[in-house]
């Protein structure tokens, strides 16, 4: 290590104990981030899958207003391909916290026509046109998202408060600057803005705050045995939805899930951690990303997160 | 777990940055399997090949158009740590015309790294880069001299560009800068110290950012006390459920009355005197909740909600200081204005002024000069354009407790806004 300035140093400051870790300041900065859009938003609304992404921000909402209580309501995009144990956890969640839940059904669009099923079956794709009709039936003005900028390319340049058309558009060549913890959420009628408390936690962070915490999630996030089948370099549960071909045998193994997105496209991997702590290091030294791990809908094309989210996705 | 330090990366374009940037995640492990694969598959179909075989850029040029065009055009954020910290990177793109993004990278930063190619020492961008960085008073400043490699490791021809940076950095107004020769390509003394240049006795890049010290850091002893008030946390009906259910918790939290905001600077304690801008009372603090939890103190940049012993009108725009160390208010800005909008500001434009929580209505009543990012000097201007920095007064609708941003980062910084489409005109520092 080398020298840095000290007290003696004259007219320079000299260093503090550090006091406040990684987390501390995350968090500092994530309510800080909450509370200025409830504060200057009309209707904002968190999407909440069930996720752990997610159900950090709901955490940190409930943190954030303590001990008054989390003053908007969440919005689950249901693709109809959740997991049973997911939609079990988001339901207990908002009752324990008392908020209300608003619900988008992929299903609904489908049976009705104003979706087509994909060829591959995967429905995160369909998520993005229930999702804009929901924010504007809600009218909500702000939607807070669990989104972190190490989860991708195009997520990196991203912007805490991001500014959507009318159309839910992002448009990453035209986004405001963001200077100093100064937000800007001024927007006009029929745009709203995503906000993303999160947007600078890591994978790693956001599992070590999970432990310090004692933050509860679904249960398929720790090693548990299940029956699976191999598809696409990934373990795929077998369900309803998620059936394997002729050619796929299913075996049983010990898996656990990165990311809890739709069944028909999240995979597993293979894992023998079944607390938080065996999780926070397996993650540590983990060498392959999470969307890369598990994410069928991500290993499209090289652009395919970016393509989404210009269409409004998350 | 350790310490969080942010910092920016600039550079004219072709420096070598995103080289480097790639070079720093690599080196440090931060890239993980899939995605250098996914690099090394795109660099083989792009016929990179030789040395390295592999173009480190790729890491880091996120949208498509960038790729196609081999440029960055925004800010993009990169996270990696070491055994003792994590870092927050803000690769910001050289271009002219994305001027506002080194601003942003900058506001936030503990340090900034500017990249400059050994080859052709300071260049008019890197001058721009340096000039943005000393306004701004980022707290560390590194300047790596890239290429080294091309200049074959030569330390008189380091020395040259060493003497030229240092004396561009004191005609800027910068104080200590950090100057060192590396190799993005090589990776010479970006995580480890080369062998390469035996005459170079500094630490490696990445040992210098673990070492400085991060602006949250640093002694606060002598900062005053402030606390912008972001909302009032008043749960009559609205309690948490845990605490609703049981009569007496619920009957204690009846009158409840919490102002919630982030420590823009330095720190409080309960029973501490305090004032309150606008209504100027004089309060003590009563209680403090740090995150939702009861404390004895705060401090920043900590999120908290405080209680105060009597009762004071105040709402979000308020802010709570120690007593008597709230600056008068004011009606006018003497300014430093960053102008990152295509539409110019001139005397008469009609804006909005963001101040912390708090935002007004303004009028541009003059503007007085443009500086010449060359040497920084004032020369007589009336219109702000793109990219310029010049000095505007503004008069405000409202008071707002503005202090020099010498003196206080955050009281003495604010956002030029449009008042129709809510567009960022400008970033705004104030004067002494």
């Amino acid at each position: 290590m080398i020298e840095t300035e000290s007290r003696a140093v004259a007219g320079a400051p000299a260093r503090l104990d550090a006091r406040l870790d990684t987390l501390d300041l995350l968090e500092a900065e994530g309510i800080h981030i909450i509370r200025e859009v409830v504060a200057e938003f009309e209707r904002p609304v968190l999407l909440f899958s069930g996720g752990k992404d997610s159900v950090v921000v709901l955490h940190l909402a409930a943190k954030a207003f303590r001990p008054g209580r989390v003053p908007f309501p969440v919005l689950h995009v249901d693709t109809g391909h959740n997991f049973p144990e997911v939609i079990a956890f988001r339901d207990e969640t908002v009752a324990r916290l008392g908020i209300r839940l608003e619900v988008a059904s992929v299903q609904d669009y489908v049976d009705d026509g104003r979706l087509q099923e994909r060829a591959d079956g995967t429905r995160n794709p369909l998520q993005t046109l229930p999702l804009l009709d929901a924010i504007a039936a809600g009218r909500h003005d702000a939607v807070f998202g669990g989104a972190r900028r190490d989860e991708d390319k195009a997520r990196a340049k991203e912007r805490i408060i991001s500014l959507r058309d009318e159309f839910g558009q992002w448009d990453p060549r035209n986004q405001r600057p963001e200077l100093w913890s100064l937000y800007n959420g001024r927007h006009t009628p029929g745009q709203h803005v995503r906000a993303f408390p999160i947007s600078n936690w890591t994978e790693l962070d956001v599992w070590r705050y999970i432990e310090r915490e004692g933050i509860e999630l679904p249960p398929l996030y720790y090693a548990h045995e299940r029956e699976v089948f191999r598809r696409d370099g990934m373990w795929r549960a077998v369900g309803e939805v998620s059936q394997p071909a002729p050619h796929e045998p299913v075996e049983r193994r010990v898996v656990r899930y990165r990311t809890v997105g739709d069944m028909s496209c999240t995979g597993a991997v293979e894992s023998d951690a079944s607390d938080v702590a065996a999780v926070v290091r397996e993650v540590a030294r983990t060498t392959v990303t999470e969307r890369g791990a598990t994410r069928a809908d991500d290993r499209l094309s090289e652009a395919a997160m970016e393509d989404r989210k210009k269409d409004g996705y998350f | 777990m350790g310490t969080l330090f942010r910092f920016a990366t600039a550079g004219s374009v072709d420096d070598g940055k995103s080289t480097l940037v790639g070079r720093l995640l690599h080196d440090s492990k931060a890239i993980l399997a899939d995605q250098l694969e996914q690099v090394a598959r795109t660099s083989a179909e792009r016929g990179f090949g030789q040395g390295t075989g592999f173009d480190f850029a790729l890491l880091t040029d996120g949208l498509r158009a960038e790729r196609e065009q081999g440029i960055t055009i925004d800010v993009a954020y990169r996270y990696f740590s070491t055994g003792t910290r994590s870092f927050i990177l803000a690769d910001c793109p050289g271009h002219v015309q994305y001027t506002r993004n080194m601003v942003t990278g900058a506001t936030t930063a503990d340090a900034v790294v500017v990249l400059i190619d050994g080859r052709n020492g300071v260049l008019e961008q890197t001058r721009r880069h340096l000039a943005v960085v000393a306004l701004l008073r980022v707290p560390h400043v590194i300047i790596a001299v890239n290429k080294i490699d091309l200049l074959g490791y030569d330390e008189a021809a380091y020395a040259r560009v060493d003497d030229e940076v240092r004396r561009v950095a004191a005609e800027l107004g910068l104080g200590e800068v950090h100057v060192l020769p590396v190799s993005a390509l090589e990776g010479d003394n970006v995580v480890e110290r080369s062998a390469n240049t035996p005459w170079y006795d500094g630490p490696a890049l990445l040992e210098l950012l673990e070492a400085l010290p991060a602006h949250d850091e640093l002694e606060t002893e002598y900062d005053e006390f402030r606390l912008p008030v972001q909302l009032v946390i008043r749960p009559q009906g609205g309690l948490a459920p845990d605490l609703a259910d049981d009569p007496a918790t619920a009957e204690a939290y009846r009158d409840y009355r919490g102002f919630a905001g982030r420590v823009s600077s330095g720190r409080v304690r309960v029973g501490d005197r305090v004032s309150v801008h606008p209504s100027g009372i004089e309060t003590t603090v009563a209680a403090i909740d740090v995150a939702g939890e009861p404390a004895d103190e705060a401090v920043a940049p900590q999120s908290v909600t405080l209680r105060l012993a009597d009762e004071v009108d105040a709402a979000r725009g308020a802010v709570i200081g120690g007593a008597g160390s709230l600056p008068a208010a004011r009606r006018e800005i003497d300014a430093e204005l960053f102008q990152l909008d295509a539409r110019p500001l001139a005397a008469g434009s009609r804006v909005l002024v963001k101040h912390g929580t708090q935002v007004v209505q303004a009028l541009v009543s003059e503007v007085t000069s443009r500086r010449d990012l060359d040497t920084l000097s004032h020369e007589p201007a009336t219109v702000l354009e793109v990219n310029d920095i010049g000095r505007a007064t503004l008069r405000l609708a409202a008071d707002l407790p503005l202090e020099p941003y010498e003196a206080n980062r955050s009281a003495g910084s604010f956002l030029v806004i449009h008042p129709a489409d809510g567009a960022t005109l400008a970033a705004g520092i104030t004067h002494a």
